[in-house]
């Protein structure tokens, strides 16, 4: 069997292999293998028994039924063996097919890890193809950018931070129209919460950044949001695998709440973001445990639910679905807590099979979505078995708290025709809380 | 030893010497790659400050246990076999009464040995079970895309000391004595290659469950099986 693509154009790919010769490669290679990695390396490529446990685990392969290049110990076979089999003496078309392999054909889900016999990583296998592809600076365009624009302004969409300023207060002005006198903080000190928002509430998605106000607002929350850069959650860089940016970002994050003196950091419903500021970016940067408290959407809205600090009028009686995002499920247990919120806002909920830390990837995450237009096609394919999951149970409506599963979703829905909507948490929240008089306008 | 000394024979090399290398090289060749890969592992700054025991047990307990794991309940067939198969190719060569004389020949220690005829089953039982796994290899497109010869030559090898030992016992196809020291030679070959090769997997499944399930378990929270 072969591996067969359809040929796709990417010039953060095609272009950047021509500003590259064998030598880069090689040391790149040299770098990553030998230098960066070690143990996991050398014992997960030996100690794979060549079983299939894993193949049809992964919803890439599922989405392409009956092609072994799909399967997740085939992609290591192709891209990881087969780099040292040849001793590291790879072409450009070598490089530019472990791209492919490892930016669109792998989400670095680590579903298929639940069904290696020998609990080998082949994510981590995976992003080491990243990481080699992104010294060389072969990255996917789009993914590209957004890192450049991390490494400058720390934000994914090269915000400069008057109009991060500017946002707010008009937001601010907005919110009033809904909440009397409420308010947007911007760089308060002592605040019991910094709040972090996604880079596309400050420009596109500013709805997001308004409900999650509402509720801090009515939930009498103490806090805040970055007067400085810093304020976007997001850290691409992690899935070009650009440690270097990836730990600045995750260090300005913790530096920013600690200059402000806060007790602890809140972010939206992000899962890539959460999975780097908690482990990913912290080990990079040599700690343990984050330094200060790092807080999921999803936790903090179970808490304000549980505590009661805000109520929950009318509920959804439309048929819902949960969505499980890998990085908050799978990379961090928080199945139950999401289940808690939902049962609180939704009177009908159905589920999808699997579920929980068993779920399916949206097939959108690890970056395939941040890929962009060029590479639509590879997560729609690979999306097949979710959108068969979701049309399943017939809800009407998809519950998908992170940012990457709510548009992977959507794109879903618009082309296997599912007919939901997809929904954050943060929305519906604010639509079925309860505003007291007082603060109403 | 002795007997080789007396009377120097290939039959008496593989019988004595042989067999002192085989288990020499098997048991420091499996310690030394346990070490070095501890060793190297600290390395990698993400492993030992996030091991856990409870874990660890966790992740070894569920996968040691037939149909412990989503995986294994999703490939029940291969599950089955591959239980019976690595149950008996473990307790066959020690519990076999044949090698149990051999042992109370030379260090004058024995444990319970099973009776021949379930020793013979048990032998056959490997057998078939490797004729599934190659069949598996050679038909199942997915498994047959990651094979390569070596994956192969390792079945061989495996399967050697279990035919030659039923055949000399049943003194089958060649003469006994020369069966016996192929299937001696095998025996060692197949345990001086278990370190080396991948059915270090044997040892290395350990290491690696130990770092997924703790990966797993403590820092994500959440299911490795
Ligand atoms: S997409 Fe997920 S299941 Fe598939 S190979 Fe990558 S990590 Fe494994
Ligand atoms: S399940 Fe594990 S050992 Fe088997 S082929 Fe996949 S990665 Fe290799």
């Amino acid at each position: 069997m072969e591996f067969k693509r359809k040929p796709v154009t990417d010039i953060g790919i095609d272009e950047a292999l021509n500003r590259v010769d064998e030598e880069k490669i090689k040391k790149a290679i040299q770098w990553t293998l030998k230098k960066e990695a070690s143990a996991r390396l050398k014992i997960f490529v030996e100690t794979c028994m060549r079983c299939g446990m894993c193949t049809n685990s992964c919803h890439h392969y599922l989405g392409h039924e009956g092609d072994p290049t799909y399967a997740p110990a085939a992609k290591v076979k192709q891209t990881i063996w087969d780099i040292l089999d040849k001793k590291g003496n790879v072409s450009k078309e070598d490089i530019k097919k472990y791209a492919r392999i490892a930016f669109s054909e792998c989400n670095l889900c680590r579903r298929c890890v639940q069904y290696c016999p020998f609990g080998i990583d082949i994510a981590y296998l995976i992003s080491l193809v990243r990481r080699l592809c992104c010294l060389i600076g072969v990255v996917p365009q789009y993914i590209y950018d957004q890192v450049l624009s991390h490494m400058q302004t720390t934000n994914m969409l090269w915000f400069r931070q008057d109009e991060w300023l500017d946002t707010i207060q008009w937001l601010e002005d907005e919110l009033r129209a809904e909440i009397k006198n409420g308010k947007i903080p911007v760089g308060k000190k002592d605040a019991e919460v910094l709040y972090l928002a996604h880079g596309l509430e400050a420009k596109y998605m500013t709805g997001l950044l308004t409900n999650m106000a509402k509720i801090m607002n009515v939930a009498k929350v103490d806090w805040t949001v970055p007067d400085t850069d810093g304020w976007d959650y997001t850290v691409k860089a992690l899935y070009a695998q650009d440690l270097e940016t990836m730990g600045k970002v995750i260090r300005t994050h913790y530096e920013t709440a600690l200059r402000l003196n806060i007790k602890r950091i809140v972010i939206g419903e992000c899962g890539h973001a959460f999975r780097t500021a908690v482990y990913e970016g912290v080990r990079y940067l040599g700690w343990k445990e984050p330094p200060i408290p790092y807080i999921h959407g999803v936790q903090f809205f179970y808490e304000l639910i549980k505590e009661r600090k805000i109520k929950i009028t009318k509920k959804i009686e439309e048929p819902v679905t949960i969505q499980d995002p890998c990085n908050i499920i799978r990379y961090r247990g928080m199945g139950q807590m999401l289940r808690y919120i939902v049962k609180e806002l939704c009177e009908n909920i159905i589920e999808m099979s699997p579920k929980d830390d068993h779920n399916y990837c949206c097939s959108a995450g690890g970056g395939m979505i941040d890929s962009g237009p060029p590479w639509k096609t590879a997560r729609i394919e690979g999306g097949k078995v979710k959108a068969e999951q979701i049309s399943d149970t017939g809800a009407k409506i998809v519950i998908a708290p992170c940012h990457t599963c709510h548009k992977g979703i959507e794109d879903l829905n618009v082309y296997y025709k599912l007919n939901v909507h997809v929904k954050f948490l943060v929305d519906i929240i604010a639509e079925v809380m309860e505003i007291p008089e007082e603060m109403k306008p | 030893m002795e007997q080789f000394l007396n009377d120097p024979s290939i039959y008496t090399l593989v019988r004595g010497p042989l067999v002192w290398l085989a288990f020499i090289v098997f048991f420091v060749g499996m310690l030394y790659r346990i070490f070095t890969t501890l060793k190297m592992a600290k390395k990698e700054k993400v492993i030992y400050p996030y091991l856990s025991f409870k874990y660890t047990l966790r992740s070894i307990f569920r996968w040691l246990m037939p149909f412990g794991s989503i995986s294994m309940r999703k490939h029940p067939w291969f599950t089955i076999i591959t239980f019976i198969f690595h149950i008996c190719i473990i307790v066959t060569p020690i519990f076999l009464t044949g090698h149990m004389e051999l042992w109370n020949e030379s260090w004058e220690i024995s444990w319970l040995s099973l009776p021949v005829g379930l020793t013979d089953l048990m032998t056959i039982t490997v057998i078939v079970c490797l004729f599934f796994i190659f069949l598996r290899r050679l038909i199942q497109k997915d498994i047959r895309f990651l094979t390569s010869t070596s994956d192969y030559i390792l079945l061989v090898l495996v399967a050697l000391p279990f035919i030659t030992g039923f055949l000399s016992h049943h003194e089958l196809l060649l003469q006994y004595k020369i069966m016996l020291t192929i299937h001696m030679l095998s025996g060692e070959l197949m345990l001086i290659a278990i370190p080396f090769t991948k059915l270090s997997h044997m040892f290395m499944f350990f290491l690696t469950r130990a770092h997924t399930g703790s990966e797993f378990g403590a820092v994500r929270h959440s299911r490795d099986y």
